[in-house]
């Protein structure tokens, strides 16, 4: 009993110190308050410094038209490059998951340091085209595109495909009716995990961005180094709007998923 | 049907010259130029300067240092809520883990403010205990990466050989330390996997807390905005060498798991 109870206050306790950031943060971001601690009056200030902000809202925008450009991207590369590899001799599919494991257990700045020094120092590309930005972000979220279709490719009923063939079939119209449907969880969730990976980013993105570009990770970074109080009061904000959607939207998924035991299995 | 076999093959063409142009040629250049000097002979003289200059030697030492106590502190603070949380006989359990998990979905440099601003008024000068803060912000940030495979080792773990170890007469305590804990080693492997390496190249935690030492990623920085690609790169091949290794140490981990399994079925 006592053994449960500890066990318990425990969880509880690491769920509140995960937490208290978040929340204090999310708290003082409906006041006036430029620190916490500071007694603080209620104030929507933060909030509309962030929306009448051109510079935030631009950043915001170009952060999310960058994830799910990228994301697309990334997704349709390696969706393609996984259904080839699983169709292709052994060797080349070896070949093909050993250098896609790469970006994957690389440190970000190695990959982002890596990918710079390539197309900027060998082939003298300008980072003002973000031609730099958008291969970074692909290698940096195509990977795991193709970790999580190949599972799905292998667990696949091969025979299906067969019979539509048998059937009359052409090849490429079993492929669309038969094979894609069978794999979509796997392309639906590669997607979700590229556009959260290019969001999160900050160090693939510093090393191949644009100078006047910025995406929310480095301008938060800098804007930490600055003065300006009414940015970081607005960022506040933002962290509040963010952490709701998430919240959002775990809730939306795990009703939607009704069935938690299996995910469990999943993971 | 035989023009078809190399249909389905070319769907994979464009992502392995992906591969090939973007991450394979990169290595190779970073390769090229941590063996290279400025006038484009090839010199051992980065490596040289790499293990005889007290600066990069220092900052290794660092970085690793960071990297072992958060690891630690992760371990420490994720295998005990792991292990509780598998155990729990609580029905809505999966949803606790989802909210370990979902901070991660959050930016990390908006979740590093916040706590920042927590450890301010704590503290009230964040540049008197750099080191503490770095191991605060890095665990709170890679704490998540921690739990769930430990977790999802610890619930899919075989509860029946726990009961045999108890029905053979061994305590409580005794069957954590000889089945449990060695079954988990896996899960324990890949967190310490998933911490370790990201937490010896994560500058912008010891950035935004003030800590101004620099730790691997940094280093890597500090070359590349001096043009330094030759210096620059011997950091980044010494950083790939150590992942390289951890990658084929836990790759082995994974292959006993996978040998124990096959025995297991016969």
């Amino acid at each position: 009993m006592i053994k449960k109870i500890s066990g318990t206050a425990f969880v509880i306790l690491a769920l509140i110190l995960v937490y208290a950031p978040i929340i204090l943060l999310a708290f003082y971001s409906f006041t006036e308050a430029t620190q916490i601690g500071a007694i603080p009056g209620f104030s929507m200030k933060n909030y509309s410094t962030l929306i009448h902000s051109e510079e935030l809202m631009d950043m915001i925008k170009g952060t999310l038209v960058l994830a799910f450009g990228c994301a697309v991207i990334a997704t349709i590369l390696g969706t393609l490059g996984a259904l080839g590899a699983f169709y292709s001799k052994k060797y080349v599919e070896t070949g093909m998951n050993m250098l896609n494991q790469v970006p994957v257990v690389n440190a970000d700045v190695v990959t982002g340091f890596s990918v710079c020094i390539l197309l900027i120092a060998v082939f003298g590309m300008e980072k003002e085209s973000f031609f730099p930005l958008v291969i970074g972000h692909i290698v940096l979220c195509a990977p795991f595109v193709y970790l999580s279709v190949v599972p799905r490719l292998k667990q696949m009923d091969s025979s299906l495909y067969e019979a539509a063939l048998d059937l009359g079939a052409s090849p490429s119209v079993a492929l669309k009716k038969i094979v894609l449907p069978q794999i979509a969880p796997g392309i639906i969730s590669g997607f979700a995990l590229a556009v959260t990976l290019s969001l999160d980013d900050y160090f693939i993105t510093s090393y191949t961005k644009p100078a006047t570009f910025d995406t929310i990770s480095t301008y938060v970074v800098n804007a930490t180094k600055g003065s300006q109080t009414d940015i970081k009061t607005a960022l506040w904000a933002l962290s509040t709007i963010i952490f709701v959607i998430v919240v959002i939207a775990v809730v939306i998924m795990n009703i939607g998923g009704r069935s938690g035991k299996e995910n469990e299995k999943d993971f | 049907m035989k023009a078809f076999h190399l249909n389905r093959k070319q769907l994979g063409i464009p992502y392995a010259v992906f591969l090939i142009c973007f991450v394979l040629a990169p290595l190779i250049v970073i390769i090229h130029y941590a063996f290279t000097d400025a006038s484009g002979a090839v010199s051992l003289a980065n490596l040289k300067a790499f293990f005889t200059s007290p600066n990069t030697i220092g900052t290794l030492v660092y970085s690793i240092s960071i990297a072992v106590v958060t690891t630690l502190v992760c371990l420490l603070i994720g295998y005990p809520l792991a292990y509780i949380l598998a155990r729990s006989k609580m029905k809505k359990k999966y949803t606790i883990v989802l909210m370990f998990v979902m901070p991660m979905w959050i930016n990390f440099t908006l979740r590093i403010t916040a706590l920042k601003e927590i450890l301010t008024v704590i503290e009230g000068n964040l540049a008197f205990h750099p080191f503490l803060n770095t191991i605060i912000g890095m665990t709170y940030d890679f704490l998540p990466f921690m739990i769930l495979p430990m977790y999802t080792t610890l619930i899919n773990l075989d509860r029946s050989l726990e009961e045999a170890s108890r029905d053979l007469g061994a305590g409580e305590f005794q069957t954590f330390l000889k089945v449990t804990l060695p079954l988990s080693f896996p899960g324990i492997v890949s967190g310490v996997m998933m911490v370790f390496l990201p937490s010896m190249t994560n500058y912008v935690v010891l950035d935004m807390l003030y800590n101004s030492t620099y730790i691997m990623g940094s280093l890597i920085g500090s070359y590349f905005s001096a043009y330094d690609w030759h210096g620059g790169s011997m950091i980044a091949l010494v950083l790939l060498v150590i992942i390289l290794a951890f990658t084929l140490i836990s790759g082995r981990f994974e292959e006993d798991e996978k040998d124990r399994k096959g025995g297991a079925l016969l």
